[in-house]
């Protein structure tokens, strides 16, 4: 099981939440079971996410491993200049 | 200054070691070519029997098309096709639709400029004139063009019936987007303040400011095979676009980078090149497109303007008990992310318990807008900067001591999210207070800021080849364009790994068929993420090479170990052997096995963040509100510094982009929603001779995720301007200063609304 932080304006796609808890291994995983538990963040993650773990911010890896006392936190899809 | 980084941290890919060639300064390999005019550019490049294309233009800024009549002008002579929205194939997904949409208007112009249909001719004379023949029938309708207007229930809505998704209660069809970031208690922050500091700013739009227009040149022919030359940041991106705009598969479409003079984001989509290929496609002929200044002004992106209200609240020893932020950004016609990466950004320079920040994407009738180095952050940060600084003022604090006191570091949990790894805001500021500058004294009607400032860097899809020549010199090939040095750095750092000379490397940059794919050059992510996969490409080449060593010496591969550009045997049982170099196993690459070559390709992670702090004396007279900039120190940490010349290079340019930001640009749109200075001469850049030398101190604190440190500073440099320079300028004007440019009107309304 691992505690995903949400970005605040996320709260209304998970019932005023902004931590969640799915079972996962990696990103991919991850991000699967939380379109399944909270259907209102498919179309957000589908539509691009990035993903930090431990510090670290992640764009469309599926497999990076998450170990279960990591940090992870859902971030909007980011771009630069 | 170098904080070393502990070696083998779980996870880090950095390895601390002593550098032969990176952290030299060799000249440009890039040099000769540019002072010479031998490097070709996007508007040099021209094909036989090419045609030239220009672009009909909306005169409105909101308008409904009702028709369109080309009917006249395939009959002129030297007219050889024209293309509209009709011609182009609709698009899954509103993103792609929506830059279809701009580069060609469908149903409605949504800006002036917005390109409305395109002609190819004989000459760009015979373009224009034909241009004159298209026949457009508007029904203009009500426009607007300032963020916090376009919020109204009662401004114009731009895309009718169009839904933004997760846009809160209460918002206007013209907001497309809302995200709040933050944690911690708010009220309980702010209880906890003796000072509490609320201000509202507003920042115009500016504009990238690239010395060369948008150019391209597309080919398509009968085959349905086509070729793109193009100045641009990516090329890979402009052949998925304009394969898809035009219908067809991206293994049929080529497309070739020019040398690029210059930028900064604002070269990271397309306009023409879609539209020329569509008009080859149509013509059978090459065809060329060169924007006007005055196009890159009214129809390319600028970035965001804003309106943002900021409130902090402060201890009397100058601890942050609380920052709150609401920033509205507009970007134009169509949505775009770069408010929210505003709202990341502002406090993410500290280590706060409460902290939010919202942000609205707001719809209006100007052009889309572009990435702008550090898109979003320098104008969130202005505002947070500048209200930290009138908190130091009132209590009269030194502005670093608070910043110290308040700033991230490892452990810290961001205000956008992540808890930070190894960061070097702490140095970089220490380093600021220690530098002869912020200890100079100041003259009459002179104030001294102070700004910091946040990027988070990005990496992304790469891939990298290595071929070893015969004579033991090296080909990298990289399938970024280069707008910032990248080539030398890339060549320095596949010296540096096989431990040959740099003269010895030459990197280019290949088409989009010659090398795997490659992300836009952007999220200063190429010195990087490409120089990662170039040290992971050498050493790809180095294994072939030892074992090819091994092969001739008749030992085990693992017996031989790669030591200054040779192979050695190493181990009690390798046998002497003298070291073979390059050259020598180059050389004999035909009888050992064949050709030998090194290639990376990965979505590269690991980017790390990246932080500045300016320091900036300005005088601003009193009689004329002209602000001069006497002194100017920009720090930053760079992570590693490959070639400390670009790194300079890098944060000195970002300087000057801010303080023009700050001091003069702006788009000036008249009450007909027109832009009214799509020019250099009434667009004011700043130019060498208004600016002292920029002085530049580079930090390097190892990035954990690159083989050599690195992190990226393309983007870092533009963030803390325009705070640096508002705050001195606040100081020298004894009245705070809360909109940009600070021109000279604007600064002497301050003062005399002050008196």
């Amino acid at each position: 099981m691992v505690t995903v932080n949400l970005w605040g304006s996320l709260r209304s796609a998970t019932g005023g939440l902004t931590e969640v808890e799915v079972e996962a291994r990696n990103t991919g995983e991850m991000l699967k079971a939380l379109a399944e538990k909270y259907p209102a963040l498919d179309q957000i993650i589908e539509g691009g996410v990035s993903v930090a773990i431990d510090g670290l911010i992640y764009k469309e890896a599926w497999f990076t491993p998450i170990k279960p006392d990591s940090e992870v936190v859902l971030m909007p899809y980011m771009k630069g200049g | 200054m170098v904080t070393e980084y502990v070696e083998g941290s779980a996870g880090t890919e950095y390895n601390k070691r002593d550098f032969k060639v990176v952290g030299t300064r060799p000249p440009r390999p890039d040099g000769i070519d540019k002072v010479t005019g031998r490097a070709l550019f996007g508007a040099d490049l021209t094909a036989p029997g090419m045609l030239h294309a220009t672009i009909l233009r909306s005169p409105h800024a909101h308008a409904r098309i009702v028709s369109i009549d080309t009917s006249a002008v395939l009959a002129m002579d030297g007219v050889k096709a024209v293309v509209t929205s009709e011609d182009f194939v609709k698009q899954q997904g509103s993103g792609n639709q929506d830059t279809l949409d701009n580069c060609m208007a469908r149903g409605k112009v949504l800006y002036d400029g917005h390109a409305v249909a395109a002609v190819a001719a004989t000459s760009v004379k015979v373009a224009n004139a034909a241009l004159k023949l298209i026949k457009v029938e508007y029904e203009v309708l009500p426009h607007e063009t300032d963020v916090d207007a376009a919020m109204l229930d009662s401004a114009p809505v731009l895309h009718e019936g169009r839904k933004f998704r997760n846009i809160p209660e209460g918002n206007n069809a013209n907001v497309s987007g809302f995200r709040e970031f933050g944690h911690g208690d708010l009220d309980e922050g702010f209880a906890k303040a003796d000072v509490i500091v609320e201000r509202s700013f507003k920042t115009a739009a500016t504009h990238q400011g690239y010395i060369e227009p948008h150019a391209t040149l597309a080919t398509m022919g009968p085959d349905g095979r086509g070729e793109i030359w193009v100045c641009t940041q990516g090329h890979y991106m402009v052949r998925d676009m304009a394969a898809a705009f035009v219908g067809m598969e991206t293994s049929q479409l080529r497309v070739t980078p020019s040398e690029i003079g210059g930028g900064f984001g604002g070269k990271t989509t397309v306009y023409l090149e879609p539209v020329a290929l569509a008009l080859s496609k149509k013509s059978g002929r090459p065809v060329k497109m060169v924007m006007t200044r005055e196009e890159v002004f009214r129809a390319s992106g600028p970035t965001t303007s804003s309106s943002t209200d900021v409130k902090i609240g402060m201890t009397k020893d100058g601890r942050i008990t609380a920052g709150q932020a609401k920033l509205r950004y507009q970007g134009g016609a169509y949505p775009n992310i770069t408010a929210m990466l505003g709202a990341m950004t502002a406090f993410a320079s500290y280590d706060l318990d409460a902290v939010e920040a919202q942000a609205w994407n707001v719809l209006t009738n100007r052009p889309k807008q572009a990435a702008y180095r550090a898109p979003g952050a320098p104008m969130a940060i202005y505002t947070v900067e500048s209200v930290i600084d009138e908190l130091c003022q009132k209590l009269d604090l030194d502005p670093i001591e608070v910043r110290l006191l308040n700033a991230a570091k490892k452990g810290t949990l961001s205000s956008y999210g992540p808890t930070f790894d190894e960061i070097g805001l702490v140095a970089t500021l220490e380093a600021a207070k220690a530098h002869p500058h912020y200890a100079a004294p100041l003259g009459p009607n002179q104030g001294r800021g102070v700004s910091c400032g946040f990027w988070f860097n990005f990496a992304g899809n790469t891939s990298v080849s290595m071929n070893i020549n015969e004579d033991g010199t090296v080909a990298v090939i990289e399938g970024n364009p280069d707008i910032g040095g990248s080539r030398a750095s890339i060549s320095m750092m596949a010296a540096e790994e096989l431990g040959i000379p740099f003269e010895k490397v030459r990197t280019i940059v290949a088409d989009t068929n010659s090398i795997g794919f490659n992300d836009v050059t952007d999220g200063s992510r190429v010195t990087f993420a490409v120089g990662l996969a170039t040290i992971k490409a050498a050493r790809a080449a180095i294994k072939n090479m030892c074992g090819r060593a091994a092969q001739v010496w008749g030992i085990d591969a693992d017996a031989v170990d790669w030591l200054d550009g040779a192979a050695v045997p190493t181990g009690h049982n390798a046998g002497e052997f003298p070291p073979m170099t390059v050259a020598e196993i180059a050389g004999d690459q035909a009888k050992t096995g064949g050709p030998i070559a090194g290639h990376h390709e990965v979505n590269v992670d690991g980017a790390g963040v990246s932080f500045g702090v300016h320091l900036v004396d300005v005088e601003v007279d009193p009689e004329t509100g002209f602000t001069e900039i006497k002194r100017y120190t920009v720090f930053q940490d760079a992570g590693k510094a490959i070639h400390p010349d670009y790194v300079e290079g890098q944060m000195q340019g970002g300087a000057v982009q801010g303080i023009g930001w700050a001091l003069n640009e702006e788009y000036i749109y008249g009450e007909d929603g027109k832009l009214q200075n799509a020019g250099f001469l009434d667009y004011r850049i700043p130019v060498a001779s208004d600016l002292p030398m920029i002085d530049a101190v580079i930090l390097e604190i190892p990035n954990p995720g690159h083989p050599y440190g690195v992190r990226g500073v393309g983007e870092t440099g533009i963030v803390p301007p325009l705070a640096a320079v508002a705050n001195g300028v606040s100081h020298a004007a004894g009245v705070r200063m809360s909109e940009l440019p600070m021109s000279p009107p604007r600064i002497l309304a301050a003062i005399d609304g002050a008196k």
